[in-house]
């Protein structure tokens, strides 16, 4: 594919606004750029064309099945976007007076309620821009927190070894230290391990359950009280909550804080890998903690507050409010009783998928799972040279998205499947039909598994290359 | 029967797929959710057809006012979108898509990026840029911890700078213990003076917002050459539309570029998403947050690109990585960059200059009218401060009757911002109000 530079021809321009009507101002020298502006000069249809070009080599989930663990990949539905598009939403500057805004400030207040049934949570703020921002944005409250109790030895966080990066990365950016818990036979908590490691300087705990091996921790409150009796504070990591929606909430699992993966478990598309939506919700006492711009809505109408120990701002103005439209479009249409049965049925798929397979790819947390399960290729590997990553790239060939790879680190050779809710019976069975097929080529014709994909629009491509010697931007000549 | 909400299965599918579970419902699947936990119904309303839920939002949608003619900028600008760029960016294999981790099936998302990288890259002068991170403010946040390191803890950051940046940043250094002080301003500009005397050896980084706050040109050059003197990194925050036009980053002498790319074509959209931008000199590369692109080659020797330099990643490097960014905001950096595409160097130049004339036209119109003057002296680009012989927040009322968003209030008057959305009838309309009110 032509990159869009290439398509460039000197003096092709689109014209979009009209000519000046006031008139002209000349640019002090000192400021003016010096260097030429490349940027693409295509006419209209061709830019059509490019990016046309591009959509088709691109693989969302309109286009096929994408069971991608741990980034619920259900279906984005169109009435989001559009009310998400209405003018009185997207063309609204953040910085207009209150009572033009109402609406908008409604979309908050109604936001938090229904988020806050669902996770059991007393307030929530919608700053964050993603997951990875509210687990900061959490920790930074667990570290005023303990501040304000004058309580200053708690510096470590407790997470266990199976947690998604971003926990560790995110604690560590609050400075605090990283405390790594083994999990168990089950893929659980080790209790007696969490028992070992609580203690005076624990400030907090960060979990997420369902866990990343797609298992519900049944000893949850007690994991909740171990810390709670040290005198630390829980943190949910809400990556998982889509199975439980409606069934259980954080909030009575004794978590302080959640937050939400709104562009995962409430249907909003993640455009290639954003922008998300990632609300934290709190408990009553952590209330004067929270970011900066708490709305709240008084007999005058819904007013920004600052709580009074804030711990400021984690970005500018007050989060992804299109985002949210779009999430609080599809809560309402769901409504009480849609909410639990999306959670069934992601759980549902799942285990009907775990069921189908397990046989052939082993399941090393075993039972009942929530909405994903993981398998390890770590045997297949053994008997055929065959890898997670050859079978990820023989789905491909499929017109499917492969499951997660190489996550969680506990488990070798992994591939975590959540199919989610919004998928066939018939789906599944083609995708159960597919990796059984994989695996059979893998005892019988390993090459091609190895070899994997053939026909996609590229075969494998040479990563150790691109981080040797990196090539990350267009030279003109 | 299911409730049609997005889930095909039948009732009877459902017993089928329960039946080789070897479960009889659906509540056997959470055996492992202790019972006393489990919620009998959540209490929010009653599910709703797409139409009601249509009804609701257009409400609550109708509630607010769209502003016909906008004179307000502050970190968010009213500038023209063309047709094409929402069309592209709302394409279902674009939207729907997650972060292109199988490069095979994602070269459409992964070009994209790469030149997204490429345009910002051009815009800043530099070498290198990430795919994006959150916002123009976050992005600040990831620049100070990008230059502190164990011997030096502090960075400056200019008081001109939007003050919700100043609070991020604030917000950042508060967990990470970088110490933060403020370079005083002095008539609306950073006090160099009171510069020469921060920098000091504890100095990692010095940031500055170029237009300003109050949209006034900073003398970016002679700051930067201090800073260097120093052996501190100059990290400068721009307005891409003034970029197009004005000096670059790198002609600043900066060694890391950041800032907020809503002006590229994304709606106002009452504050986010929104998207960051951070671009770097090749030295810095290894340290620079987010996703990156790069090219490489396939198998069978074809360009192709590929998510790179993941060492420096949460998922790789876990509590030692720099950064915990994992989603970004890539819609919103593909919509920048059809937007780019869209208007080529001509046209975005050209929105960036009737921007400057039509704030330089309205400047002189206002300060024209008995209580209006600029409260800064010196050159600006699309932003002004005036003064307001009533009270600011009287009159911006009264325009708001008018159908005008007027200028932000600030302690000591207002923040005017205009852009070629801003029509010379517009400009005299507002005038023509003003002088109304005002007498
Ligand atoms: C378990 C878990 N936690 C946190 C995150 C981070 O979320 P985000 O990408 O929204 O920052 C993810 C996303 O992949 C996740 O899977």
């Amino acid at each position: 594919m032509e990159l869009i530079f290439e398509r460039s021809k000197p003096g092709r321009y689109n014209q979009m606004i009209p000519d000046l009507d006031v008139p002209e101002v000349a640019i002090p020298e000192a400021f003016k750029r010096e260097s030429e502006l490349h940027l693409p000069e295509v006419s209209q249809p061709d830019i059509s064309r490019h990016y046309t070009e591009l959509a088709k080599q691109a693989h969302g989930v309109n286009d096929g099945f994408y069971p991608l663990g741990s980034c619920t990949m259900k279906y984005n539905p169109k009435i989001n976007d559009e009310m998400a598009a209405l003018p009185g939403f997207a063309n609204l500057h953040p910085l207009q007076p209150l009572d033009t805004i109402q609406g908008a400030l409604e979309v908050f207040t109604e936001s938090e309620k229904l988020l806050g049934e669902i996770t059991g949570m007393d307030h929530m703020t919608f700053q964050p821009a993603a997951g990875a921002h509210g687990e900061f944005t959490a920790l930074l409250m667990f570290k005023a927190y303990h501040e304000s109790r004058k309580d200053s030895k708690r510096h470590k966080i407790i997470v266990p070894d199976s947690a998604h990066g971003t926990n560790p990365a995110s604690a560590s950016m609050v400075g605090f230290e990283i405390v790594n818990v083994p999990s168990d036979e089950a893929g659980c908590v080790d209790l007696e391990a969490l028992k070992a490691v609580v203690g005076e300087d624990t400030a907090g705990l960060m979990l997420t359950n369902p866990n990343t091996v797609g298992i519900f921790d049944k000893n949850i409150t007690e994991i909740t009280k171990i810390i709670h009796d040290a005198g630390g504070l829980n943190y949910y990591d809400g990556a998982n909550l889509n199975p439980i929606m409606g069934v259980v909430r954080p909030g009575d699992m004794g978590f302080d804080i959640v937050h939400l993966n709104i562009h995962k478990t409430f249907s909003t598309p993640h455009g290639g890998g954003g922008p998300g939506c990632g609300p934290i919700g709190c408990k009553a006492f952590l209330k004067e903690f929270l970011p900066k711009f708490y709305p709240v809505a008084t007999e005058k109408g819904v007013e920004f507050t600052t709580p009074s120990q804030t711990i400021g701002s984690v970005k500018g103005f007050y989060g992804h409010f299109l985002v949210l439209v779009r999430a609080l479009t599809y809560i309402l249409y769901l409504g009480k009783e849609g909410i639990p049965e999306a959670a069934h049925n992601a759980v549902l798929n799942a285990n009907y998928m775990k069921h189908h397979l397990e046989d052939l790819y082993e399941v090393p947390y075993g039972g009942i799972c929530m909405h994903e399960f993981v398998m390890s290729v770590e045997k297949i590997k053994k008997d055929t040279g065959v890898s997670a990553l050859d079978v990820a790239k023989s789905i491909l060939e499929h017109e499917m998205h492969p499951p997660t790879m190489y996550f969680p680190m506990i488990v070798p050779e992994a591939l975590m499947v959540e199919p989610t809710e919004t998928e066939s019976k018939e789906t599944l069975d083609e995708a159960i039909k597919v990796y059984r097929q994989i695996y059979e080529d893998a005892y019988k014709q390993p090459e091609k598994v190895h070899a994997a994909p053939a026909n996609t629009p590229i075969r494998r491509v040479d990563e150790v290359g691109a981080a040797r010697n990196p090539k990350i931007r267009y030279e003109f000549s | 029967m299911g409730l049609g909400k997005y889930v095909p299965a039948t009732s009877s599918e459902q017993q089928e797929m329960l039946k080789t579970l070897g479960l009889s419902s659906l509540d056997d699947l959470y055996v492992d959710v202790p019972q006393d936990l489990k919620v009998t119904e959540l209490n929010i309303p009653a599910k709703q057809s797409e139409l009601e839920v249509r009804r609701h939002l257009t409400e609550l949608a109708d509630k607010n006012t769209v502003f016909s003619s906008v004179f307000r900028g502050a970190g968010a600008y009213n500038h023209y979108i063309p047709s094409l760029v929402k069309q592209i960016a709302g394409k279902e294999e674009f939207m729907t898509a997650y972060t292109p981790y199988q490069a095979e099936i994602s070269q459409g998302i992964l070009q994209s990026i790469f030149e997204f990288q490429t345009m910002i890259c051009e815009l800043t002068g530099m070498d290198a840029a990430n795919a994006s991170v959150y916002d123009g403010a976050s992005a600040a946040g990831e620049a100070v911890n990008m230059v502190v390191g164990r011997k030096k803890n502090k960075v400056l950051v200019a008081s001109t700078l939007h003050p919700m940046t100043i609070e991020t940043i604030k917000t950042y250094a508060y967990g990470s213990d970088v110490e933060i002080e403020l370079i005083p301003e002095v008539n609306g500009r950073i006090d160099q003076a009171a510069l020469t005397t921060l920098l000091t050896k504890e100095v990692a980084g010095v940031l500055v917002q170029q237009p300003n706050y109050y949209g006034l040109m900073e003398e970016a050059t002679e700051i930067g050459e201090q800073v260097h003197q120093n052996k501190s990194q100059y990290i400068l925050s721009v307005n891409p539309m003034a970029a197009a036009l004005t000096k670059t980053a790198r002609e600043y002498g900066a060694d890391i570029a950041i800032g907020e790319g809503q002006p590229l074509g994304l709606p106002m959209s009452f504050g986010g998403p929104y998207l960051g931008f951070m671009a770097t000199t090749e030295k810095n590369l290894r340290s620079l947050p987010g996703r990156i692109v790069g090219e490489t080659e396939d198998v069978e020797g074809n360009r192709a690109y590929v998510l790179t330099l993941q060492a420096r990643e949460q998922h790789i490097r876990r509590e030692k990585a720099k950064s915990n960014i994992c989603s970004n905001q890539a819609l919103c950096a593909l919509t920048a960059s059809i937007y780019m595409t869209v208007m080529g160097p001509k046209g975005l130049q050209d929105a960036a200059y009737q921007s400057y004339a039509k704030a330089h036209y309205l400047a002189e119109q206002l300060t024209e009218i008995p209580g209006f003057d600029r409260v800064y002296p010196g050159e600006f680009f699309h932003e002004f401060v005036t003064t307001c012989p009533v009270p600011a927040k009287e009159l911006t009322e009264q325009l708001a009757k008018h159908g005008i968003l007027g200028g932000l209030e600030l302690e000591n008057g207002l923040l005017w911002c205009a852009t070629e959305m801003n029509t010379k009838e517009q400009m005299d309309e507002l005038i023509a109000v003003i002088k109304e009110v005002c007498q």
